[in-house]
């Protein structure tokens, strides 16, 4: 086969305050018509810089040196930018990005972004352009094509406008297709939906295809070469079998551990004793939103939860999952007291939740949430942050509070040095830390964690994945997991729910639900999730 | 396991940054040309307005008719003893624009301080809470937005009667529109985020979570927006004044400064042209230095 991509010892360096920095280091990477090609890393590894220093987007204080960079035989740096927009990127070289939700251009229809590159090149008559596009969108899946070539980005659900861009980029038929991250923003079965599509469009249109994954099991089933980055170097390269199967270098080895898997053992044992203090309970909780569009128009209920009721007993791992728009997080904050149900019991250690003064609320359960970037208040320091809720409690004596900050702070395995350090300064993993300890500095007995981990990368998840449980023993805490990944299910939870549309549609033990579920739903999600396997 | 997580922890580590949000503030200040010179020119003035009684070479008040309309010493028939020469009043020209800075400096700093304070309020309350209030609020802005504001100053001052506290009464209640758009917008975005739920799930009350957690992150762009306003303020106050409903004389204040200098215009320039000069400064100093701060304080670092 030809080789169609060769870089030899790329090298890119970012401008920072602390002087430059050397972001990509020495990569030496090829690839062959028709092959596809991972990369995986963590964030920060140099691997979107790796792909946007050949769509020549990088950042505007960022230099870039190669011994060879060249495309089927042209010499990339040797073109101009006008030359080069023009002849390489887009109809030689396609890219889809991980957000689907802002890459469309939100005033166009699709039909005029799609047809757009291609008529505006002068490849196409406009007609011709519109009949591609409708084939194109066709062969990515979306259902009625020719009425959608006039609808807006905002009308489609996530998946669909990444599918939508996928065959945008499709349009001008490149020989090399990047994808960035490009179901990270998905849930589950859409994810198996869209790599299956990148996957049959490679193989027939014989497209290079780079697949850019913090997650090596996404990238191990779709790929026939992987390369792992770390620190902005290679640091492993070979078939997707070899390094997956028998990892030569420690990070990758140490990257392939911290997966939580769906196959081998669960990762926790059946309780010796059976839980049955309940301590939170919710019974037909039902929460509808009324929305209108305008002033005039009528108001249509949305009902965000339909009739749910689950308890949770104490000491337990409970995960709620679900895709998103299932509700689950809805009902964690419902829980959390941050939203109402429109009717329906909420009761903690048996007493009604409106009962509970919210200091006390506060001292029974806490929350940790999705994002660590917003869930710390930037101008605060790491002390005032974690102390924050006993100051809330009325304990104002600063000495205590920051010696209760330390204790918390060790607990979550946070250096002590970080204290007076802000929340800018921290990365993903620290931040999140920096969250649970800020939960549990009042002792509480429960904790409800919004999808904790899908924030971070693969190799961060596991160790907070690991701390909560750890903390969960330790402390006697109740945790209420809300994810949408069966592989946390798999290897945190006692049990499990599994919500759809606002109900739940299946409920039980972990063990059970995840080797024989009786929902389609459940089955559906568990044959969606990836595993290590290659095909 | 658990030696992933150490080994893992510790690289993770590495990657923190080691400057604090403090340091890289001070870097980014002082490599903004801009921001450099506005607030040069903001000290300097400020200093000329403090220490105005030993600066000033004469007395402002002190008439003397047999020097009136001297031009400055540059021009013919200028004298040393009075640099930039006298007005209609033989009173020193370069002591008056000295104590005229006082009155724009106090006027300025008066009027953006009381529009912040009305705005700032309106802002957060309409912004954290939402639904009717915020609706009320946004009618209050849109009815203020709809008046003619130096009409209605004009009409006010001549009602209550013209003083310097008067006139910065008025000029910042007038003023204080732009803090409630910014403030409200930048306050519904933080509502939104999760540290605030999490001061929620805390037992925090609103009060404690505005003036906790929102307030430290609107700082900066209340700050830019203080210094815009310093501008606009003293602008309007030359207006009022030049239109004879500001500051009453003999006290030196540049608009009215000029006024007074309207008639002999087209022979004696300068008697215009001198306050001109500072009220420019004064006012480009108030904005490159606003512009600035807003270029220093966004996260994404721009004009880098």
């Amino acid at each position: 086969m030809k080789t169609l991509l060769d870089i030899d010892h790329l090298n890119i360096f970012l401008r920072s305050p602390d002087g430059p920095l050397h972001v990509v280091r020495d990569v030496t990477l090829a690839l062959d018509r028709g092959e596809a090609l991972g990369i995986v890393g963590e964030s920060g590894s140099g691997k979107s810089m790796t792909a946007l220093a050949l769509m020549r987007l990088l950042p505007r204080s960022a230099k870039c040196s190669a011994i060879r960079l060249s495309f089927d035989g042209q010499d990339l740096p040797a073109l101009e930018d006008g030359v080069f927009s023009r002849t390489i990127a887009g109809p030689r070289i396609g890219m889809i990005f991980q957000e689907p939700m802002t890459s469309l251009n939100p005033v166009y229809t699709i039909g005029r972004q799609m047809t757009e590159a291609a008529v505006a090149r002068g490849l196409l008559s406009s007609a011709a352009a519109r009949k591609k596009a409708i084939d194109l969108l066709d062969r990515v899946g979306i259902p009625d094509p020719e009425g959608r070539m006039n609808q807006y980005a905002h009308q489609m659900s996530g998946g669909q406008r990444q599918r939508v861009m996928i065959a945008m980029t499709l349009m001008l038929d490149p020989d090399l297709l990047i994808a960035d991250e490009p179901t990270t923003a998905l849930d589950v079965t859409v994810q198996a939906q869209i790599l299956d599509l990148l996957d049959d469009l490679r193989r027939e249109r014989q497209m290079g295809l780079i697949l850019i994954s913090h997650d090596l099991a996404v990238v191990a089933q779709r790929t026939d070469r992987v390369a792992v980055m770390y620190g902005g170097e290679i640091v492993e390269q070979g078939t997707a079998r070899d390094v997956l199967f028998d990892p030569r270098h420690d990070y990758t080895r140490r990257l392939l551990a911290a997966v939580p898997r769906l196959d081998g053992a669960p990762g926790r044992p059946a309780p010796t004793l059976p839980r049955t203090d309940e301590v939170i309970v919710a019974r037909d909780i039902t929460r509808v939103y009324m929305t209108r569009k305008g002033l005039f128009e009528p108001k249509r209920e949305i009902r965000a939860l339909d009739g749910v009721s689950l308890s949770v007993k104490r000491g337990e791992t409970l995960a709620l999952i679900g895709e998103s728009g299932s509700g689950k997080s809805t009902l964690a904050r419902i829980l959390l007291g941050l939203d109402q149900a429109t009717s329906g019991d909420i009761l903690m250690t048996g007493r009604p939740i409106h009962d509970i003064p919210t200091a006390e609320r506060a001292a029974f359960v806490q929350p940790v949430f999705q994002d660590p970037y917003t869930s710390l208040n930037p101008r605060r320091r790491l002390s005032e942050i974690i102390a924050r809720p006993l100051v809330l409690r009325g304990e104002r004596d600063r000495v205590a509070n920051l010696e209760a900050v330390r204790e918390a702070m060790e607990r979550v395995r946070l250096p002590e040095r970080l204290i007076h350090t802000y929340p800018s300064q921290l990365s993903g993993g620290q931040r999140q830390r920096v969250a649970i300890a800020r939960a549990l500095v009042t002792g509480p007995e429960a904790l409800i964690c919004d999808e904790p981990t899908s924030a971070l990368d693969v190799s961060v998840q596991a160790q907070i994945l690991d701390l909560l449980d750890d903390l969960r023993e330790r402390m006697n805490l109740t945790l209420l997991l809300v994810t949408h990944d069966m592989a946390v299910v798999h290897q945190t939870a006692d049990r499990v729910v599994v919500m759809r549309g606002g109900r739940i549609v299946e409920e039980g033990t972990a063990a059970a639900v995840l080797s024989r579920p009786t929902s389609d739903y459940t089955a559906r999600l568990l044959a969606a999730a990836p595993r290590f396997e290659i095909a | 396991m658990t030696d992933t997580d150490i080994t893992l922890t510790t690289v993770e580590l590495d990657r923190t940054t080691t400057l604090s949000p403090g340091q890289i503030f001070r870097r980014r200040m002082f490599g903004h040309t801009g921001f450099l010179i506005g607030a040069g020119l903001i000290l300097i003035i400020a200093v000329v307005a403090i220490l105005a009684p030993v600066l000033a070479p004469h007395d402002p008040f002190a008439q003397s008719l047999a020097d009136r309309m001297l031009p400055p010493v540059w021009s013919e028939g200028g004298r040393w003893d009075h640099i930039l020469g006298t007005d209609q009043n033989g009173r020193d020209y370069l002591s008056r624009l000295i104590y005229g800075t006082r009155v724009s400096i106090t006027i300025g700093i008066g009027a953006a301080t009381v529009g912040l304070i009305i705005g700032v309020t309106l802002g957060v309350i309409a912004g954290y809470f939402g639904g009717w209030i915020d609706h009320g609020i946004s009618f209050l802005l849109t009815a203020q937005l709809a008046l003619p504001g130096l009409l209605l100053a004009m009409a006010l001052v001549f009602i209550i009667g013209p003083s310097i506290w008067v006139v910065i009464g008025i000029v910042g209640v007038l003023h204080w529109t732009y803090y409630l758009v910014v403030t409200r917008a930048a306050t519904q975005r933080f509502r939104s985020l999760d540290f605030v739920a999490a001061a929620v799930a805390a037992g925090a009350s609103p009060r404690q979570i505005i003036w906790y957690e929102i307030m430290p992150n609107l700082m900066s762009s209340i700050i830019v927006i203080f210094t815009f306003e310093l501008g606009i303020a003293i602008l309007a106050e030359s207006s009022l004044s030049f239109l004879g409903v500001g500051i009453q004389p003999p006290t030196p204040s540049w608009g009215l400064m000029i006024a007074e200098g309207k008639q002999a215009m087209f022979y004696r320039p300068w008697l215009v042209i001198l306050p001109g000069i500072c009220l420019f400064l004064l006012v480009i100093g108030a904005n490159l230095m606003g512009d600035g701060l807003r270029d220093i304080t966004s996260p994404e670092g721009r004009n880098e």
